[in-house]
C-alpha cells in the first residue's frame, strides 16, 4: 500500500518539475512547482517525515512561494498587466495542477482513512528532531538563524531603490 | 523496516535533482532559474530525509532544517537582486547580462 503510494506520488513530482522546467510563463512554472514541492511533502509523509512534511508545506510551498508570486507582480507593472493577468489565469491553465492536486488529496484521504495501516513503521517524530536539535545540533541552529539574519540584511540592501544612485555616486 | 527501498528513493531525489539543473542550465529567464535552484534544494533535502528514514535517526530531518533556512536566505538575497537587475537593466534574460564593468 506504501509502496503504491509513494510511486505514485513519485511520478506526480518528477511530472510536475518536467512541466515546471518546460512552461515559457513564469506563473504557470511557479503552479506546477507549487504541486512539486507538495507531491515531495506527500512523500516525506509517507517517509516518515511528519515534521518535515508540514514544514515542506509550510515554508516551501507557503512561504518561498508566495514571495515568488510577489516579484513576478512586483516586475510587471504597467497599465497592461490586467489583461496580462487574465491572460495568465486561463481556465485551461488550471485544468493540469488541478488534476494533480486531485492525486495527491485522494492520497491524503487513503492516508487518513486507513490510518495506521498506511503508515510507516519507521516514524522520527517532531519529539525527536526537537531533543536532537537542540541538544548536539545547538551550534547548527545558531549558524542557521546567522544566515537568515544576513539573508534579511541582504535583502534588505538590496531591496532599496536608492541604490543605483549610490553606487555611480562612489564610482 | 521501512516499506520504501532507500534506492528507489534515492533515484527519485536525483531525478529530481537533475531535472533542476537541467532547469538551471537551459533556462535563461532569472526567475525560472531561481525557481529550478529551489527544485535542486528539495531534491537534497529529500535525499537527506531518505536516509534519515532508512536508519530512524533524526539527523536527516535537522539536515532538512537547515537545507531549508538556507533555501529561505538564498531566494530572498536571489529575489532581491533580480529586482535590482530588472530596475537596472529593464530585463530578466540572463544572455543579456553578460558584461561585466572595469
Amino acid at each position: 500500500m506504501v509502496m503504491t503510494l509513494f510511486y505514485i506520488t513519485s511520478a506526480v513530482a518528477v511530472f510536475a518539475t518536467v512541466m515546471m522546467i518546460t512552461r515559457l510563463n513564469a506563473v504557470h512554472g511557479l503552479l506546477y512547482l507549487i504541486l512539486s514541492l507538495l507531491a515531495v511533502g506527500v512523500l516525506f509523509f509517507l517517509l516518515g517525515a511528519h515534521f518535515a512534511a508540514v514544514l515542506e508545506v509550510i515554508i516551501y510551498a507557503g512561504a518561498i512561494m508566495v514571495l515568488f508570486v510577489f516579484v513576478i507582480m512586483m516586475l510587471n507593472q504597467g497599465q497592461k498587466t490586467l489583461e496580462q493577468e487574465r491572460a495568465w489565469l486561463q481556465p485551461g491553465i488550471w485544468i493540469g495542477p488541478s488534476l494533480l492536486a486531485l492525486i495527491l488529496f485522494i492520497e491524503m484521504l487513503v492516508i487518513v482513512v486507513l490510518g495506521g495501516s498506511a503508515d510507516t513503521d519507521h516514524v522520527v517524530n517532531a519529539k525527536q528532531v526537537g531533543i536532537a536539535l537542540y541538544g548536539p545540533y545547538l551550534l547548527a541552529v545558531e549558524l542557521a538563524s546567522m544566515l537568515l539574519l544576513a539573508g534579511l540584511v541582504g535583502a534588505y540592501h538590496l531591496g532599496k531603490p536608492m541604490l543605483k544612485t549610490t553606487t555611480e555616486g562612489k564610482s | 523496516m521501512n516499506g520504501i527501498p532507500m534506492e528507489h528513493g534515492l533515484l527519485l531525489s536525483v531525478t529530481l535533482f537533475v531535472l533542476g539543473l537541467i532547469g538551471v542550465l537551459a533556462r535563461r529567464n532569472l526567475i525560472m532559474i531561481l525557481m529550478s535552484l529551489e527544485v535542486m534544494l528539495n531534491a537534497t533535502g529529500l535525499a537527506f530525509i531518505v536516509a534519515g528514514a532508512r536508519w530512524g535517526q533524526a539527523d536527516g530531518q535537522i539536515m532538512f532544517l537547515l537545507i531549508l533556512t538556507l533555501a529561505a536566505a538564498e531566494v530572498g538575497v536571489g529575489l532581491g537582486l533580480v529586482l535590482q537587475i530588472f530596475r537596472r537593466f529593464h530585463t530578466l534574460d540572463a544572455d543579456s547580462l553578460n558584461g561585466m564593468k572595469g
